[in-house]
């Protein structure tokens, strides 16, 4: 496996499995304006990964883009850990989105500023989108934190809950140094602050308190994950499983 | 030779209309790129709107329709990313023909496409498709999609 591949994998594997958790949502969406923002959000995220998937397909030469989403054990996964977290409530969802899409949006902003012409043109593509979800989630996080008591305390709650899997946004390892090295990925270290910045600005709005850095989850990188992501795969992966190559 | 064909290419995708938008083409939507002559193929480049379109799909399948119905065998769709797809690339007429539609065109202020009304209010961001977002009409109170500015 190429260093190139893994890393795309990477980008596509989180896009996957949030937009999988989101479309959970669909018919159970609080309203029916929601339910469709919800819905058409998920597809956005299948849809990056659909490109991130088709271009490691490119560089693997042997796979196509549906072996990599749906033929893969959850060892083999390297999305964060944030993002395969239960739904929750309607404001953990939000939450979780808030937390990623914050992260998305700088991360898409500097790969695409890639050397790798394909990489930086996805993160062009998905940046555009990502600036919408990202207007979709802060929103919604001052609604529910500014709201009620009681959404106000479920929000908090969600937010610590969800808070310590935000540390692994941000790491480095090996492979993304070497491609750092080479002009090709995201200095994950150095969108801390921006990241930091942005979500303490909403936070505030949002009447929220920050939780304190304490014990970082860490893993995703490496195919580690909590119990949540087998189930994820289970449903998501049952057709190709059962049915190996169905076509409709 | 090949450039006359690739006009006749131009004018034939100008006829597959949008899944979703019926009254304007793929063409007049922007999402086609470029039509070129490479190793007796002519090549269709197609960009997504967003990347999760699925009318991306189904236009892709109604462009190979109307090329073999015509008679041209010899082609190749090509997905491009970059640049990304934006809708200032939609050009004032078929802005006026989504209006007519009943879609309020992409635009920095939202009109509503029944009375012409400049005080309008957003009702949801997302509608029916990945373009587009609900409003209403204060003044003639009829709800209506805008196409988002992308």
């Amino acid at each position: 496996m190429s260093s190139l591949f893994t890393y795309t994998l990477r980008i596509a594997d989180s896009s996957l499995i949030l937009g999988q958790r989101m479309s959970e949502w669909c018919s159970k969406g609080p309203t029916l304006e929601e339910d469709i923002a919800l819905s058409n959000i998920s597809l956005d995220m299948f849809g990056q990964a659909n490109g991130f998937y088709h271009y490691a397909a490119q560089l693997d030469g042997t796979k196509s883009a549906d072996d990599l989403a749906f033929l893969r054990n959850e060892r083999e996964f390297f999305n964060h850990q944030l993002v395969e977290q239960e739904n929750g409530n309607f404001g953990t969802t939000i939450v979780r989105s808030f937390l990623h899409d914050v992260f998305n949006f700088l991360f898409y902003t500097q790969l695409a500023n890639s050397k790798d012409e394909t990489l930086s043109a996805l993160a062009s593509k998905s940046l555009k989108e990502v600036k919408y979800h990202f207007r979709h989630s802060s929103n919604w996080l001052v609604r529910l934190g500014d709201g009620t008591a009681e959404s106000n305390a479920k929000t908090q709650v969600a937010l610590e809950e969800l808070w310590m899997y935000t540390g692994e946004l941000f790491e480095m390892d090996a492979l993304d140094t070497e491609l750092l090295n080479l002009g090709v990925a995201v200095d994950n270290s150095a969108l801390k602050s921006e990241w930091d910045k942005m979500v303490n600005n909403t936070l505030a709005k949002a009447k929220l308190t920050r939780p304190e850095d304490a014990y970082m989850a860490t893993g995703g990188k490496k195919g580690l994950h909590t119990e949540y992501l087998g189930f994820i795969l289970s449903e998501m992966q049952f057709l190709q499983r059962a049915y190996p190559d169905a076509k409709w | 030779m090949q450039n006359g064909k690739i006009n006749k290419i131009w004018e034939l995708l100008n006829t597959v209309p949008d899944p979703e938008i019926p009254v304007i083409s793929v063409v007049e939507l922007g999402v086609i790129r470029d039509v070129v002559f490479s190793n007796n193929n002519y090549i269709i480049s197609i960009t997504p709107t967003y990347s999760g379109c699925p009318a991306v799909k189904t236009f892709q399948d109604d462009i190979k329709i109307c090329l073999k119905e015509n008679e041209i065998n010899n082609f190749e769709l090509k997905i491009v990313y970059a640049p990304a797809w934006t809708t200032d690339w939609m050009t004032e007429g078929t802005k006026e023909k989504l209006r007519k539609f009943g879609i309020a065109p992409p635009s920095n202020i939202v009109i509503c496409p029944q009375c012409n009304s400049k005080n309008t209010s957003l009702i949801s961001e997302f509608g029916a498709t990945a373009c587009k977002s609900l409003f209403k009409c204060i003044d003639c109170l009829e709800p209506f999609e805008f196409f988002k500015c992308i």
